[in-house]
């Protein structure tokens, strides 16, 4: 029988356990869920056997439904039933108005320009259908590996920008999930394939999922994956493909207006002639309209190749534009990765091989091999191989900047900037006594602000009366490693400051994600108090196991007197967590993180000698 | 921040790009924000600094006009704020006819030829202009320092025509 091992209080417990994490591909069609089990990584199933849930969701009478139940619905009853939320995600509503005029919902407008979905079980948005997604993955890895997750990693295409990240980590809070990473797709893609190991040279991610595509140019090295430079279509996949089979069946069938079941019917159809074309020469396409009337139409490969000609030349020219901006030529790809379900079309396994004079890799499933990366990657960064030199570096997709005078932007953080990063750029006053000055953060790549997407305004107040042009505003954008960025704003000779964490414009305002939290909570105060109360117990629990360790590894970087204060916030930090007092705790953190701020700092700064140890020979 | 420091390694222009590139790699090992995926909010918040200074550093030495500029800032002449301005007639006029060639080149009767051979030219002026800078840059004296930022202007002016040239090329294809 095995002893049960039982901590010191304050130090670690069981440093060799296995920690539960698993990778999430939240994707626009269906999602997946992934974990490492005795070293094999795998999509995990759930009680019928299906690897792959629908990312559909249902909001009727009956309650919430996800996955095989509400796609059977997505037919008769559209108007509830939400298919590819992934599209609206970080969109406002005339955003996608503007794109698509015939989708067949019924949409209202939140406070800050999100679509609402109007169901009859009431209004949500994109995030929260989003996490209602993501719900029965997690309670399906949890059932399965038999725990609570650590965290999860989250994958997103390469292309998303900051409000769609921001929109995809908040679905997981909603969950109460911690996520460790948001990892690129095509990045997950690449790990899954073991390209880490082994091999050196320049790498190709060719994803082409239901709603995205993406095209990612990554250098393998020892280990590091570096992302030299992404590109792609946020609003490009094989729905698209089904569209345009699905306008040209229409057209031939001289259907002036379908009602919105029929044409949820008429686009189911296509996708099964463009699945079964992938295997046979020509498919017979049929209709049933609602009054009883049935068409018919073959469609051969040849007609099919025409239609998506278009859009399979798109996906190669966002290919040979990455390229560029990486400073490589095709023929320097070592291997091309093959994503998304799209990608076993025939034209595009084709006109891929063509553009990089090479078959590409196509061994693992192109539905799960995202899932099956980005639980590698959690693995690793729950702490269950610590061993593990892989490291990922990625880069921005598209460019921050701020609005100057006139409606232009001026770029502080370029595209394809290696992440995390931290950029200053200084403005200043446009009239004598100017006591605030007005930001508007965009991201793009276009010069005029109008082309840009806004990402968030903020005002920085307080400025002294100066004349024009003398005050010094240093603006300072930083971005993280999920590519997530916060923007602050000093001036200098005063030190006034303004910071925010970049709401999206187009997110949700405090209130809504109180209520969201509410609503997904089912009920009652006190289930939230309690929620965050665990948060809390939990994050403290953090703080001391972290801090223990450090002090085990690197005390000696101390003296007596500042171990002494640090060892005494830990022992009052580890009393007031056993108690239930929320606030107490995030007081007691806050202290204790004030306490071992330089201490945090020192060791930092021993790590970057230590990582250099014994290669300083040429620094006289 | 001396970033030649960051990196452990002697303030030169000639720098080995390959070794820099590996020593980029073992700092991010040390410090990147996935490192401390499970440690608590203040180690990661140092971690994302930490790794927004290696980046900044690594982009700032991997390109010698960057780099330049920064051995200069180290010694006390700052660039990155001024207007660009060359007071050298000869290289100005140099100037002018490179932008006029720029200009021609879709009224060519073989425009590839003429690409091809500004690409050329370019590449041989910087060459030349790269390898005084690598002489005067690890000076001690002012006035050859200053000689030295002169040069730094010089290629950031080849380096906009370049673009140009770059542009030009990508909108004749």
């Amino acid at each position: 029988m095995a002893l049960l091992q039982i901590a010191e209080p304050g130090q670690s417990a069981a440093p060799h356990q296995h920690r539960l994490a698993v990778g999430i591909d939240l994707g626009t069609t269906n999602s997946l869920v992934a974990a490492v089990r005795s070293g094999v990584a795998d999509t995990l199933a759930d009680e019928s056997g299906r690897h792959a849930l629908a990312s559909v969701v249902r909001y009727s009478e009956d309650g919430v439904q996800v996955g095989v139940d509400a796609e059977r619905f997505s037919a008769q009853d559209p108007l509830n039933t939400v298919v590819s939320v992934k599209r609206f995600m970080g969109r406002s509503l005339s955003d996608i108005q503007a794109k698509d005029a015939s989708l067949p919902y019924n949409f209202s407008a939140s406070e800050n320009g999100l679509p609402l979905f109007n169901t009859q079980a009431g209004q949500f948005n994109p995030i929260q259908i989003s996490a209602d997604i993501l719900r029965p993955l997690v309670d399906r890895a949890e059932k399965t590996l038999g725990g609570a997750l650590e965290g999860v990693v989250i994958t997103v295409p390469a292309y998303f920008d900051d409000a769609q990240r921001q929109g995809t980590k908040e679905a997981a809070s909603l969950l109460g999930v911690k996520v460790l990473r948001l990892l690129n797709e095509p990045t997950a893609a690449a790990i899954a394939y073991g390209l880490d190991s082994g091999q050196e040279g320049v790498i190709a991610i060719y994803d082409l999922g239901g709603g995205t595509f993406d095209i990612s140019i990554l250098r393998l090295n020892k280990g590091v994956f570096e992302v030299l430079a992404t590109g792609g279509d946020s609003a490009l996949g094989g729905d698209d493909f089904d569209h345009a089979l699905a306008d040209h069946l229409q057209q031939s069938w001289q259907l002036a207006s379908l009602s919105a079941s029929e044409r949820r019917a008429l686009l189911i159809e296509s996708r099964r002639v463009k699945e079964a074309l992938t295997e046979q020469a020509s498919v017979t396409a049929s209709l049933t309209l609602a009054a009883g009337e049935v068409f018919e139409q073959v469609v051969d490969k040849v007609q099919f190749d025409a239609l998506i000609e278009p859009l399979v030349k798109k996906t190669i020219a966002s290919c040979r534009r990455a390229l560029r901006d990486a400073g490589i030529a095709a023929d320097e790809v070592l291997e091309t990765v093959m994503v998304g379900g799209s990608t076993r079309v025939p034209l595009v396994r084709e006109r891929v091989e063509g553009f990089f004079g090479k078959a590409p890799l196509t061994s693992i499933d192109p539905d799960r091999v995202v899932a099956i990366g980005a639980a590698i990657q959690a693995d690793i960064l729950v702490g269950n191989k610590p061993e593990s030199d892989l490291l990922l570096l990625d880069v921005i997709p598209l460019s921050l900047g701020i609005e100057t005078m006139g409606g232009l932007v001026e770029k502080v953080v370029s595209r394809n900037t290696t992440i995390p990063v931290a950029r200053a750029q200084e403005f200043t006053t446009f009239k004598d006594g100017q006591t605030a000055m007005a930001f508007h953060v965009v991201q793009g790549e276009r010069e005029l602000v109008a082309d840009c997407r806004s990402l968030a305004r903020f005002t920085l107040k307080g400025i002294p009366p100066m004349a024009a042009g003398a005050a010094h505003i240093r603006v300072t954008f930083q971005v993280d490693a999920d590519g997530l960025l916060s923007v602050t704003a000093m001036e200098k000779s005063s030190g006034v400051q303004a910071s925010i964490q970049v709401k999206p414009s187009f997110g949700l305002t405090d209130e809504e994600i109180g209520t969201m939290l509410k609503d997904s909570m089912a009920h009652a105060k006190e289930d939230i108090e309690r929620r965050m109360l665990a948060e809390q117990q939990v994050e403290a629990a953090r703080v001391l196991e972290s801090l223990s360790a450090a002090l085990a590894k690197d005390g000696n970087l101390l003296d007596e007197a500042e171990a002494a204060t640090i060892q005494a916030g830990m022992a009052n930090l580890a009393q007031v967590a056993s108690q239930a007092d929320t606030d107490a705790i995030e007081k007691a953190i806050a202290a204790l993180d004030d306490a071992s701020q330089s201490f945090a700092a020192k060791r930092m700064d021993n790590s970057i000698r230590l990582a250099l140890k014994g290669q300083s020979v040429d620094n006289i | 921040m001396n970033y030649f420091e960051l990196f452990s390694l002697s303030p030169s222009f000639e720098l080995d790009t390959a070794l820099l590139s590996e020593r980029y790699r073992e700092l991010q090992r040390a410090v990147h924000p996935d490192k401390f995926a499970n440690a608590s909010e203040q180690d990661k918040r140092l971690a994302v600094q930490h790794t927004a200074q290696v980046n900044d550093g690594y982009n700032t030495l991997k390109h010698p006009i960057s780099r330049a500029e920064h051995m200069l800032s180290l010694k006390g002449i700052d660039l990155s704020h001024e207007s660009t301005t060359v007071k050298d007639t000869m290289f100005l006029m140099q100037q002018m006819e490179w932008r006029e060639a720029l200009e021609e080149i879709s009224d060519c009767d073989d425009p590839d030829e003429a690409i091809e051979h500004l690409h050329q030219s370019f590449g041989e002026y910087r060459g030349e202009i790269t390898s005084q800078l690598a002489q005067k840059i690890g000076s001690e004296e002012a006035s050859v320092l200053e000689q030295a930022a002169d040069l730094v202007r010089k290629l950031k002016f080849m380096e906009k025509l370049q673009a140009e040239l770059e542009r030009t090329e990508d909108a004749l294809f």
